[in-house]
């Protein structure tokens, strides 16, 4: 590891106070574009909060920046399946999210069923299944089981996409 | 006595063929769900919700009980099979629970569990029912300066007091205000952070942020470190206890319940002091010290116990005064709310036989989950064993179809996904995710609260001080926020301040290792919870350095 990439690795935070400093500058940029006439009845106006909450979060943003120059780090979470002791997996993340997108892409034009199923295969295949024709299976049955049983059991109509008329 | 008739009624309501089924099923799904690794009570109910938004609203809390009751067992069958708990009010019970089973004894563990469970849940919900109609008696008196104060005083406790760093805890409750600004104002109309965007003009759904935080922002950030190594479940056959058993555990179970309910029904009170300090007690009045460390059954009933009456204890505030205190009550509320039911001081007017319904049914679902769980323990210990892609990538596939089914958009989908992201940062980071979430949904409240108040005094600040109960908790705020450097000064004062952790035992180093804890969680309420997250290790490393 080049020393340039671990130094940048130990303060990632950064990025954290960069992310409040641009959420207090949005927050701030719009409440400032709020147009309100003085009311007797709501003296606070709309834009009294957006202003405290702007600060609170700029103000956190400088000091977040200042804990991480100084050493300072958050403590990353563990639980019953987490390994802390490796960095993190982009190759599992970005298909992952990668399935997760054209879940939604797919949705509304193809359907419930077959999204659900690009979005249950793609996952699993993500984290590592590799029984493509079992997982397969898995994923259709479940996108049909949940098709169905919001269709009947809770009479929400899911899309049906290209398969309408069909389902 | 009246509230001896409304909650005869409420099991009237309750026990309905119909009802009663909503019930079983609510607690079956919960513990289902709450034993998965990975999730948690509050993701249990977030992702359940969806389920029951087309029952009328009675089923639907019936079956709430059921799964708010299921998830917290759930996670403790999780934590003493597993011995990695993902919640922290579940690390206690890991500490002893899984030293047993273990050794063992995973049945005894597993069924005082259960059982003090079913004690603490009873007298938690007894509790429940005398307590809230004096809250309401107590809370129709208080003006919005008394809200605001209130509502203050929990965001504050939550954030500055939880948590390893305040610091931290600020930034993600700032978040959340800035989530809960979203959306069309209440007073005047004007659309706030919607950036032109008309579907974002109803503000965001909290259940699609509830879902995106716990359930989305886990997933990826497990997904990120997967254990490649699979974690070894302890096999275990039908939970019983032995005469000795019962005998070592039914004192801990009151004491436990004892700790939990206050606990509980304080802001920023949650389950993860009084399960420390139940564990701590136990260990200090146990008549077999050296058990302790090699898994006592008093390790497992006192915290279990704490961590049920706690979970009653929440309601109280949630219900008499619309205050969640922790992540499930807030989701909850949220719940409530989508009903178009308001928590707080009017609801026991106003819906009456819904809440004495609800509380019946707390105690139903009590019962339950003892004659359910009990015959089912080996099956649940089965769902542990799920392969680890078919868990997550379930997770994900749920998480979808509950964010999208509440309004048919895929919009909602986009959203889900960046505010997963913003969950993965948060673990990434050590951002909590409770301020965040009481953030949206306390935030656009207190703002109500605020501007009623500024209205009533026709803008003049002094409105706020208005109410005496709002002075006292100024007060308390105030306290809360420079306790630190209260706490700093002392220590300079007095340096070498480790209280004497009763007689040492054969175990002294161990026996220390609780008065470590004891010391921690008095500096800042729950540190030592997180770092114990992965196991218990840290305290008893911690320990070893010290050793001269």
């Amino acid at each position: 590891m080049t020393p340039l990439t671990s130094r940048l690795k130990g303060r990632s935070e950064l990025g954290v106070a960069l992310l409040l400093g641009a959420a207090g500058v949005l927050v701030l940029w719009d409440a400032v574009g709020l147009v309100t006439p003085y009311s007797k009845s709501d003296p606070v106006g709309p834009k009294t909060v957006p202003y405290i909450v702007a600060g609170l979060l700029m103000v956190c943003a400088v000091m977040l920046a200042i804990n991480v120059m100084r050493g300072g780090h958050g403590e990353t979470e563990g639980g019953e399946d987490v390994d802390l002791s490796h960095p993190a997996d982009w190759k599992t993340v970005l298909p992952l999210a990668g399935a997760f997108v054209a879940n939604i892409l797919l949705i509304d034009w193809a359907g419930w069923v077959i999204s659900g199923t690009v979005l249950f295969w793609g996952s699993v295949w993500a984290l590592g299944g590799r029984h493509y024709v079992r997982d397969g299976l898995i994923s259709v049955a479940l996108s049909l089981l949940t098709f169905y049983g919001f269709y009947l059991g809770l009479g929400i109509s899911l899309p049906a996409g290209l398969l309408e008329g069909i389902l | 006595m009246d509230v001896f008739n409304s909650l005869m009624d409420g099991f009237a309501t309750a026990l309905t063929p119909m009802n009663l089924l909503y019930a079983v099923i609510g607690v079956v799904l919960g513990t289902a769900v709450g034993v998965l690794p990975g999730l948690g009570p509050a993701m249990t109910v977030a992702l359940l919700l969806p389920v029951t938004y087309v029952l009328e609203p009675t089923s639907a809390f019936i079956m709430f009980a059921g799964i708010y009751y299921g998830g917290m067992y759930g996670g403790s069958t999780t934590s003493i099979l597993l011995n990695t708990p993902g919640e922290s009010s579940s690390v206690v019970t890991a500490i002893e629970g899984n030293k047993m089973a273990k050794a063992g004894r995973a049945s005894q563990a597993l069924a005082t569990a259960a059982i003090g469970s079913f004690v603490a849940g009873t007298i938690g919900t007894a509790l429940l029912a005398v307590c809230a109609p004096i809250v309401v008696k107590f809370a129709v008196s208080l003006g919005s300066p008394s809200y605001f104060a209130i509502m203050v005083l929990a965001l504050l406790a939550v954030t500055a007091v939880l948590g390893s760093s305040r610091l931290r805890g600020f930034a993600s409750l700032g978040l959340g205000l800035a989530i809960g600004l979203v959306g069309m104002d209440s007073v005047t109309g004007q659309a706030r952070l919607t950036f032109g965007q008309p579907l974002l003009s109803d503000g965001l759904d909290i259940v699609v942020v509830a879902v995106a935080i716990f359930a989305v922002g886990e997933a990826l950030w497990v997904a990120a470190h997967l254990r490649r190594t699979p974690l070894h479940v302890i096999p275990v056959g039908q939970p019983w206890m032995g005469k000795q058993d019962w005998k070592r555990s039914w004192k801990p179970w009151l004491r436990g319940t004892l700790f939990g309910f206050p606990f509980g029904a304080l802001p920023a009170g949650g389950a993860e002091i009084p399960t420390f300090l139940s564990y701590v007690t136990e260990k200090r009045l146990t008549k077999h010290p050296e058990e302790f460390g090699k898994g006592a059954i008093e390790g497992v009933a006192g915290p279990e116990a704490a961590n049920n009456a706690a979970a009653a204890g929440t309601l109280t505030p949630m219900l008499a005064l619309g205050l969640p205190t922790n992540a499930t009550a807030a989701v909850m509320l949220a719940a409530f709310t989508s009903y178009g039911i308001q928590p707080g001081p009017q609801l026991f007017a106003s819906e009456g036989p819904l809440v004495w319904a609800l509380i019946a049914s707390l105690f139903i679902g009590n019962f339950l989950l003892l004659i359910i769980n009990l015959p089912l323990a080996p099956l649940w210990a089965k769902l542990l064993q799920l392969p680890r892609p078919y868990l997550y990538a379930g997770i994900l596939f749920f998480a979808t179809l509950g964010a999208y089914s509440v309004n048919l958009q895929a919009f909602d989908l986009v959203i889900l996904l960046v505010l997963g992201a913003l969950g993965f940062m948060m673990r990434r980071f050590g951002l909590p995710v409770l301020p965040l979430i009481l953030g949206v949904i306390l935030g656009p409240r207190v703002e109500g609260q605020l501007r009623k108040t500024l209205q009533l005094s026709a803008g003049d600040p002094a409105g706020l001080l208005s109410e005496p109960i709002a002075v006292g908790i100024y007060i308390i705020v105030a306290i809360i926020l420079i306790w630190p450097l209260l706490l700093k000064a002392w220590r300079t004062s007095r340096p070498q301040a480790v209280p004497a952790a009763g007689a040492a035992g054969p175990l002294p180093q161990d026996v220390e290792a609780g008065s470590d804890v004891l010391m921690a969680e008095a500096e800042s309420g729950a540190r030592v919870a997180e770092s114990t997250g992965s196991n218990n290790q840290p305290v008893h490393a911690r320990r070893h350095q010290e050793e001269p």
